[in-house]
């Protein structure tokens, strides 16, 4: 059992399908919680304490760590594969096959850039955040408060580099899932010429829904910054963007 | 119709190959892209020279023997035919043609233009079977099999193992092929018997011989001759995992 997951191509593929699924439901519920901040500081702020440093945080956050490694490694492991398999000597002519779509055949460019996102990410909000808690302090490195979300959101999006980093982000992001998600059911088997249609529409939906609330938070916060005086939900009016 | 042929010529499966350019002149547009090349091979012979060795037989699109990487398509750029069932009026008078191999790890080229396919034999060899006693023969209708089954297990034998699919993947999976084999015993009740250890064999096989891994591009059933769906690869995903899960 424990074996073909690690020796055979469709077991590969289908710990790539499994992980692949855990990270979009994440995604989802990531973009869900965002959109709080829109409506209320104080609710989003209610969220961060309840994902602070509690033991079912740390565990889901170490858990979703295990999920990223996984898929990056196995995807590693198969483009390496596929890449012997491929041949040294390369076709002198390529053309575009009808019907393929770019993103699926650079699913590894796509995911190396949302990794690299991850990364700047992680060092945005999770190293500023959890970590701090974690470590026990009181205060983070630009001296807020680690429990006050709404704050570090506020001041992160008030960079216009940031806002165009996770904006090249998201839309790596968008073409990986437009792919990973319908891609997800075929590895598994759940699909057939009547549900392509239907589970490519899916996967668009999803991916463009993940990426417009991703999207939405980070341009609303930027935009808050720029008029200062604006007092739109969401702005804590705190100034630590100016 | 006159063309230049910019064609992979290779003495034998250690050499080094590289492309060479012919001219080919006042070829009717009604010639077929085989009967192009043996034309080609006429002119070769007359001057002395080595004619260009490629994989033919039936030249009716059914027994999947001829191949050829043609301007960057599988079978050339005509679409759902074989390189034997392509004709000159596809390509516009004057063209340069670029004829390459099929380029993939599992397929080493033996001379020209001509590539071992037997892997794909062995990867039938593994499962690719039903087994049936030698006796009477059985009343054909003794079994119902529903009318939309036996078409999709119609659909899936119209593969002709020509490696297409292999040989177009951007990861050199041979998936669509294995998934076609699978897929038309897979439907009818007489394959079922055999249906897990058929779908575990042959993918191990595959993965042996080595063969790259899906990633659903759909290339394979846009090149391929016969249009096998990448529905068929769904069904071997599924075989696969169901006998997996049952070991």
């Amino acid at each position: 059992m424990s074996c073909f997951l690690c020796n055979s191509s469709l077991g590969k593929k289908l710990v790539m399908s499994v992980t692949g699924c855990c990270l979009v439901l994440f995604l989802l519920f990531h973009m869900s919680m965002n959109l709080v901040a829109l409506i209320s500081p104080e609710g989003y702020n209610a969220i961060c304490a309840f994902l602070g440093a509690n033991w079912y945080a740390v565990v889901a956050t170490v858990g979703l760590a295990a999920f990223v490694v996984l898929h990056f490694v196995y995807a590693l492991i198969l483009t390496i594969n596929n890449y012997r398999a491929r041949g040294t000597q390369r076709y002198a002519v390529t053309a575009n096959e009808p019907g393929v779509e770019w993103a699926s055949k650079n699913m590894l460019v796509l995911g190396v850039i949302v990794v690299l996102g991850l990364g700047l990410h992680l060092v945005h909000f999770w190293s500023k955040m959890m970590l701090v808690e974690l470590m026990g302090q009181h205060q983070n490195a630009l001296g807020l408060d680690p429990t006050n979300g709404a704050v570090l959101v506020a001041y992160t999006f008030s960079k216009w580099y940031n806002v165009v980093l996770y904006i090249v982000w998201l839309a790596a992001l968008w073409l990986h899932l437009n792919h990973g998600v319908w891609s997800m059911f075929q590895t598994v088997g759940w699909a057939n010429d009547t549900w392509y249609p239907r589970l490519k529409c899916a996967a668009k939906v999803v991916s463009t829904l993940i990426i417009l609330g991703f999207m939405a938070v980070v341009v609303a916060f930027f935009v808050c910054s720029l008029c200062g005086a604006c007092p739109a939900a969401g702005c804590a009016g705190c100034g630590a963007c100016h | 119709m006159n063309f230049t042929l910019k064609i992979w010529r290779q003495k034998d499966a250690k050499s080094k190959g590289a492309f060479e350019t012919y001219e080919v002149k006042n070829i009717s547009a009604d010639t077929s892209f085989l009967e192009m090349l043996d034309i080609l091979n006429n002119d070769l012979v007359h001057a002395g020279k080595e004619p260009v060795a490629f994989d033919h037989d039936c030249r009716e699109g059914i027994c999947g023997m001829c191949s050829l990487h043609i301007d960057g398509h599988a079978h050339g750029p005509a679409q759902a035919v074989t390189t034997c069932q392509m004709y000159m009026r596809k390509f516009k008078d004057g063209a340069t043609i670029t004829i390459e191999p099929w380029r993939s790890a599992a397929f080493p080229v033996i001379k020209d233009l001509v590539v071992n396919r037997g892997a794909y034999d062995e990867i039938l060899q593994a499962g690719g079977f039903v087994s049936v006693r030698t006796n009477s023969v059985p009343d054909g209708n003794a079994i119902p099999i529903p009318k939309a089954d036996a078409d999709e297990s119609m659909d899936a034998a119209a593969c002709v193992g020509c490696g297409a699919c292999a040989a177009t993947c951007k990861n050199g999976s041979a998936m669509l092929f294995v998934a076609a084999r699978v897929s038309s015993l897979a439907k009818l009740p007489q394959g079922r018997v055999e249906g897990a250890r058929r779908a575990k064999a042959m993918v191990a096989k595959m993965d042996e011989l080595g063969f790259g891994n899906c990633t659903n591009t759909g290339a394979c059933q846009a090149e391929c001759p016969k249009q096998i769906s990448i529905a068929h690869i769904a069904r071997l995903n599924r075989e696969f995992l169901a006998a997996k899960l049952q070991d």
